[in-house]
């Protein structure tokens, strides 16, 4: 298969949307799918891109996913306008969540999400400003795959 | 390999929403933590939860779920269903309990000689 021209594009993330929540990770993951590339890359940035997607959805007011796709790799960036993160160094351990109860009787707010993310990405930032928001960026390498 | 029918059939579950019955099921895990599915669900699994909320279909499209199977009789949310229809994602139902429901998955699993990993 010849090198595919990159394409990119975005979703609106409404913070509070559980009814929708998944959504977008779902169209990128139909997106990938269609552009063929391995199910192992697929399922890795469907799983850190619907992590993201709560994220924003649980404790943000709104966001934005944008992601491009080259030859080389995928690349998901989720900004927020949300409440920002005061110690990401706690919130990447797993276990650790400022998320609600009744997000937590949901089954989500376990303080998995971001370490899951991490474990899924090739490369991964977080940037955030308390009060501000948080942008997290997301590289998933493709693989070469035979002719 | 045991499909999501063969599974239904054979442990006599309600079907809430039919969804892709032809779907090969390569095991089973369970949790009521959308995180720790997210985490450590495998494709093609069928999963055992007491969640009835729309999210489940979502988990289940993104890890590539074969199934949603809730016990204790509960029912999914009418959304649930909703979306479970559009994403062609089959939940079935028991008034068993996930003890009983998982023990008599796992023999059908050792009978077909296909054993549920994990």
């Amino acid at each position: 298969m010849s090198a595919a021209e990159p394409i990119e594009g975005c979703f609106q993330l409404m913070g509070g949307d559980f009814t929708n929540a998944g959504a977008a990770s779902s169209e990128l993951k139909a997106i990938l799918a269609k552009r063929g590339v391995s199910q192992e890359v697929e399922r890795r940035v469907a799983i850190a891109a619907f992590e993201a997607e709560m994220n924003v959805i649980i404790h943000a007011v709104a966001g934005t996913m944008h992601y491009t796709i080259t030859s080389e790799a995928v690349k998901v960036t989720v900004t927020d306008m949300g409440p920002g993160i005061e110690d990401i160094e706690l919130a990447m351990q797993e276990g650790y969540s400022t998320a609600p109860d009744w997000v937590r009787e949901m089954g989500w707010g376990a303080g998995m999400g971001l370490p899951n993310i991490k474990k899924n990405a090739d490369l991964f930032s977080i940037d955030s400003v308390v009060g501000e928001g948080t942008t997290l960026e997301i590289t998933i390498h493709i693989k070469d795959r035979p002719c | 390999m045991l499909t999501v029918r063969d599974i239904t059939d054979q442990m006599g579950l309600g079907i809430a929403v039919e969804g892709a019955q032809h779907r090969p099921v390569s095991g089973c895990y369970i949790s009521d933590l959308l995180s720790d599915v997210m985490a450590h669900g495998r494709d093609g699994e069928i999963w055992i939860t007491l969640q009835t909320h729309p999210n489940t279909v979502a988990v289940a499209v993104i890890k590539g779920i074969s199934a949603i199977l809730i016990p204790n009789g509960r029912r999914p949310d009418p959304e649930t269903m909703r979306k479970a229809a559009a994403e062609n994602v089959a939940i079935v139902t028991t008034p068993h309990t996930t003890f009983t429901i998982a023990g008599r998955l796992y023999n059908l699993f050792q009978n077909d000689q296909h054993p549920a990993p994990g």
